[in-house]
């Protein structure tokens, strides 16, 4: 741009580049398709949703929501929670086994340590069905198949997570802080709580953030251990309503309804989040 | 004393901080993988007529299961058509993921801001309900398409039946993953210095010719990884399928191998031959991903070499 200012003889300097311009809206109109069908099609009552043209809004609703709240005594709401609940303790405990892991690997010299880190992330390799099937019958054998925890246990281990954690802990930890800090009789758990800890904050809440969404729109394992619908996911039990709506097609307004409201704290979130936090840091990157 | 301890105590630190990732990998990752091999060579023996409590029996099967699953039409039939969906999902998925990346790192384009917001958006939708918004899109009483095509008078192809229910489900997946590696790639983009397309700018370059001949060989190992990413996953395909399978009967219940690993130990109750299909997935994953990993290394040195 500056050669460009220099150059007086150019008329337009700040000429926009139409077609990426116009592919990047393009792109993003496509993106935007379903999320503005939902929002229409929420709006509309049961006959209208199969009569009226796509993008035309209907006018029911509030009493699609209220019709979605009274399922079976406000199941969907229940769901909601679950999902609140696995994500959210989910996520922060496998940020912390993160963390943990992490900051091991990067701020300690020994014996094994890429062997070590090799293997964990070679996890990220392994198909989740290899592991959810067997996963599914050793649970059983503890007799914690079905139960929250038979969908909580398997995701804390996060090979990406420890990954992302150990590139955040080499670039935001340096050694010389730590070095001081032990002269100074701190213990090694003391050094990682009060000193490390919070320079990894940044970094940590990336990991939260990707394991949040990851068990958030788990469908896979919750799908093979749950059976009771009480203790369902956002995901599964709006799967379970869309496949009884085949039978009776009233349901399908809820299912549209329900995915609205299951889509939009998400939304709202990263729209939120990404005032102070980057994307990029999404994949590792770091400024130095 | 203190200051004795110390060296044993920093020599076992890093084992205490990895003790919860340590436990968790044997106990969720490693005992499982076993666990499956274990099953995958055994088989349940029926005596008799099979009632009574010793009537059935575990046995030791050796290779059987995964004689049985290599030579099952229906898995075949499976892989050929995640194949086919593959070849569909991950080069347009990564194709788009790349053009988007360069236009958000170009110069003179307008609304990059919210472009790159809106495209990764669909990250955070769930597969479940991707699938559910687009099968509905697909109806063909809700669908836009069928009201256009309805108003003009020409003929409504069926979405989900046929060839068309490749390209249907391939919207899905790269409606929901284009965004995530669009990112991956841009945050490469942006590592490259500035001065390199600085100096090729002054030396005449086209915006496309800099795209082009430096940045995208400059990402060559962003792109790697995210083709590595894309074909496991694509393997795996799962919940999309499934939850477009209520909306049509297109969609059996072993359209994708892991769909039938499912099938067979949850509703045909045969976990022996549902734990051999899953270490054969598991293997041709591994042996794809890492002979793609492979080719990529070995080109990368061969023009390295150059």
């Amino acid at each position: 741009m500056t050669a460009q200012a220099l150059r007086p003889g150019r008329a337009a300097p700040r000429r926009v580049a139409l077609l990426p311009t116009a592919a990047l809206l393009l792109g993003a109109l496509y993106c935007l398709v379903p999320v503005a069908w939902v929002l229409v099609a929420s709006t509309k009552a049961g006959d209208e949703l199969f009569s009226t043209f796509t993008f035309a809004p209907g006018t029911g609703l509030l009493d699609n929501i209220a019709d979605l709240s009274a399922y079976r005594d406000g199941v969907y709401w229940r769901w909601m929670a679950n999902s609140v609940l696995y994500a959210g303790v989910g996520a922060v405990l496998s940020c912390a086994v993160s963390a943990l892991g992490g900051y091991a690997l990067a701020v300690y010299r020994f014996r094994g340590r890429e062997a070590v880190f090799g293997v964990l992330l070679a996890g990220v390799l392994m198909p989740p069905v290899i592991l959810a099937v067997p996963q599914y019958l050793l649970l059983a054998e503890a007799d914690l198949a079905g139960s929250r925890l038979s969908v909580l246990l398997p995701v804390l281990l996060s090979p990406y997570g420890i990954y992302l954690a150990r590139i955040y802990a080499t670039a935001a930890v340096p050694s010389d802080v730590l070095e001081a800090a032990r002269m100074d009789g701190a213990g090694e758990w003391r050094t990682f709580r009060t000193i490390a800890l919070p320079m990894m904050l940044p970094g940590l809440v990336t990991i939260f953030l990707f394991q949040f969404v990851a068990i958030w729109n788990n469908f896979l394992l919750p799908f093979i251990m749950l059976s009771d619908d009480e203790k369902f996911p956002m995901t599964l039990g709006l799967y379970t309503l869309l496949n009884q709506g085949s039978n009776s097609p009233s349901l399908y307004t809820l299912v549209i309804t329900g995915s609205l409201l299951a889509v939009l704290p998400l939304i709202a979130l990263f729209l939120f989040i990404q005032r102070f936090w980057s994307l990029d840091l999404l994949t590792g990157a770091v400024k130095s | 004393m203190t200051r004795r301890r110390r060296p044993g105590a920093r020599r076992r630190a890093p084992w205490a901080f990895l003790a919860p990732a340590i436990v968790l990998f044997l106990l969720f990752f490693a005992l499982p993988i076993g666990y499956a091999i274990h099953l995958s060579l055994r088989t349940i023996e029926v005596q008799g007529l099979g009632l009574g409590s010793g009537a059935r029996s575990e046995v030791w099967a050796g290779l059987s299961n995964y004689a049985d699953a290599l030579s099952d039409p229906e898995l075949l039939d499976g892989a050929l058509r995640v194949g086919v969906y593959g070849l569909i999902v991950v080069p347009v998925m990564l194709g788009l993921a790349l053009l988007f990346a360069l236009i958000l790192d170009a110069d003179r384009v307008r609304g990059r801001r919210f472009g790159r917001l809106v495209i990764f958006l669909p990250y955070a939708v769930p597969g479940v309900i991707a699938a559910l918004l687009w099968g509905f899109l697909y109806l063909p009483s809700v669908s836009p398409l069928h009201h256009t095509l309805d108003a003009l008078g020409l003929p409504e192809p069926d979405l989900l039946g046929g060839g068309a229910l490749y390209a249907a489900l391939a919207n899905i997946a790269v409606w929901g993953g284009t965004g995530f590696n669009m990112i991956v790639i841009y945050t490469a983009l942006r590592a490259i210095p500035a001065d390199v397309h600085e100096a090729a700018r002054l030396d005449g370059c086209s915006q496309l010719q800099i795209a082009l001949r430096i940045k995208v060989p400059m990402v060559t190992p962003a792109l790697v990884l995210t083709f590595f990413f894309s074909i496991i996953a694509t393997l795996q395909v799962f919940s999309e399928p499934t939850t477009l399978r209520p909306l049509t009967n297109g969609i059996s219940t072993t359209w994708s191998p892991l769909m039938k690993v499912y099938r067979d130990a949850f509703d045909t109750g045969d976990v022996h031959s549902a734990a051999a299909t899953a270490v054969v997935i598991a293997v041709v994953t591994l042996a794809l991903s890492f002979g793609f990993l492979r080719a990529a290394g070995a080109r990368t040195r061969q023009e390295e070499a150059r």
